[in-house]
């Protein structure tokens, strides 16, 4: 078992390597969306402090959610998706080092830029490791939620629109959460419960989000 | 427990026949109980003593927001009877119901912001009971949305069903988050007050126009599923014949 | 008359409980009226269709 975890994933790891472009463009998207909200409505720091937690949640949220669409497709494309479902190895698992896979190379990316574009959005720099641990519980939230739409949504044409609409409701606890933990640290109240709130939902995700991912995958290669 | 109920309802012949016996039925209470419910709520229910004669929107108000969290619950269990028992009928009743709740949760919407606008004097707040009722309706857009991009219906049928399910499973989550955002976020200028307890000359209508609203869902899904069976059965012989004696 | 036009006028409310009951009559109508043209449509399809296949 731990052998078969291991080669897929050092596959994908492989597989992502091989177009690192790829890998960098959730993450431009992450940046550019952040620096339209200052053009948008004015520089000045302490309203930029008060949307800070806002934006860069939504905009994690969006980066999470494009980078999301390619996930299963091009295993779909090839056939291999097929392989795994009929393979002996449980679905789950392999769905499991796959979503984690995504995570390491969007979610933790997202987590270490984070800071960066807090203090650009005038965050004081004492809450930005409150940001970093909020992100750090949300965005695998964010990654096994997303991935679930992406296997209902795989071999689909408008894939990408049709995932972030089913998806982005069932983001909205995560987001509520990240930007409670937020405002929270901006006033100097305990963050403790927030975190505690967000692990839930990470070991939530985490235990029940598999089984739907597999099943959407069954569903789609069966067609 | 006789099963054999369970697996009639396989049989979409059966369930046409079944419903359509049923059909003048729940129209009738439709008609009854939403025309007494509506008339005693506008005209002889006594005004509120806060809110004036805006209340009286509460008779249309609480029960589509009622029927459209109901349906939600229903589309989930539909979903599952679909993944489990393969049975196409629950397909056809979750394609055939995820409009009519929709369409339930935006009177349901439609209705409290027009309530709001005398009440708190704005069209729109984000309190906590719109705001889910907004995520509901993209909810039921979602389901909407997927159930007609997928050209295979059978495909189609499993990946809406898993979708309710998740769904289903993300409403208590989504519905205790946005709760407790509201309290985060409540204005100090605005006070919730405890609701006396509503005389029996109010909520009795309201009662009325509940379980009118329940049977005029139950009108409405009956009929869209009848057309959907004929639809889909369209190249059997009972399924011709049926159409025959209409036309 | 006057009884009428108060019971209108709604205590100056009436614009709000009018144009919402007056939207969910018509999405109602609607929820019951689609279906209903949806089958018509279905029987005058059946129709042609028996007639092309008599020819």
């Amino acid at each position: 078992m731990r052998r078969i975890v291991w080669l897929l994933f050092c596959r994908e790891w492989r597989l992502a390597w091989r177009r690192p472009g790829d890998l960098l463009n959730p993450l431009v998207f992450f940046a550019i969306v952040i620096s339209l909200f200052p053009l948008a409505v004015g520089p000045e720091p302490s309203m930029l402090r008060i949307m800070a937690p806002g934006v860069i949640w939504v905009a994690a949220l969006l980066a999470t959610l494009l980078s999301l669409d390619g996930l299963f497709r091009s295993d779909y494309e090839d056939g291999s998706l097929e392989q795994w479902v009929l393979s002996a190895h449980p679905l789950t698992l392999m769905v499991l080092v796959k979503v984690a896979h995504h995570w390491l190379v969007s979610g933790l990316a997202l987590v270490i830029l984070a800071p960066l574009f807090g203090l650009m959005l005038a965050l004081p720099p004492q809450v930005l490791p409150v940001l970093c641990l909020t992100l750090l519980l949300g965005t695998p939230v964010l990654s096994l939620l997303g991935a679930v739409g992406a296997a209902l949504t795989v071999g689909l044409k408008g894939g990408g629109l049709l995932l972030a609409l089913l998806i982005m409701p069932l983001y909205i606890p995560v987001l509520i959460l990240g930007t409670g933990a937020m405002d929270a640290a901006l006033q100097g109240l305990p963050v403790m419960g927030y975190a505690l709130w967000l692990g839930c939902l990470a070991v939530l995700a985490l235990s029940l989000a598999p089984l739907a991912i597999a099943a959407g995958l069954r569903i789609g290669v069966s067609e | 427990m006789n099963w054999s109920f369970f697996h009639k309802l396989g049989s979409p012949k059966w369930f046409y026949d079944i419903s359509g016996r049923w059909l003048p039925w729940f129209v009738l209470a439709t008609v009854l109980l939403l025309s007494v419910g509506i008339v005693w709520g506008l005209v002889f229910a006594p005004q509120d003593y806060q809110q004036g004669n805006s209340f009286r929107i509460i008779y249309i108000h609480v029960p589509a927001a009622f029927v459209a969290q109901s349906c939600y619950i229903m589309l989930a269990v539909a979903g599952i009877i679909t993944l489990v028992w393969r049975m196409k009928l629950a397909d056809v009743a979750l394609r055939c119901a995820a409009p009519i709740g929709a369409w339930m949760t935006f009177i349901a919407l439609i209705t409290g912001a027009i309530w709001g606008k005398p009440t708190w004097g704005t069209y729109w707040v984000w309190d906590a009971r719109l705001t889910s009722m907004l995520i509901l309706l993209f909810l039921y857009f979602g389901i909407i949305a997927l159930g007609q991009a997928i050209s295979s219906r059978d495909t189609a049928a499993k990946a809406t069903a898993v979708l309710a399910i998740v769904g289903v499973v993300n409403i208590p989550i989504i519905k205790y988050s946005v709760d407790w955002w509201n309290t985060l976020h409540q204005p100090a200028t605005f006070k919730v007050t405890a609701k006396p307890a509503m005389p029996i000359e109010m909520w009795f209508p309201l009662l009325l126009t509940v379980l009118g609203f329940y049977a005029l869902f139950t009108v409405s899904l009956l009929m869209r599923m009848r057309v959907e069976t004929l639809r889909r059965e369209g190249k059997t012989r009972w399924a011709r014949e049926a159409l025959e004696k209409m036309s | 008359m006057s009884g009428l036009s108060e019971f209108l006028a709604m205590g100056g409310h009436g614009p709000y409980v009018w144009s919402a009951y007056a939207i969910t009559f018509v999405v109602l109508a609607l929820n019951v009226l689609e279906p209903w043209v949806a089958r018509r449509r279905l029987v005058s399809e059946e129709a042609r269709r028996r007639r092309r296949e008599e020819v």
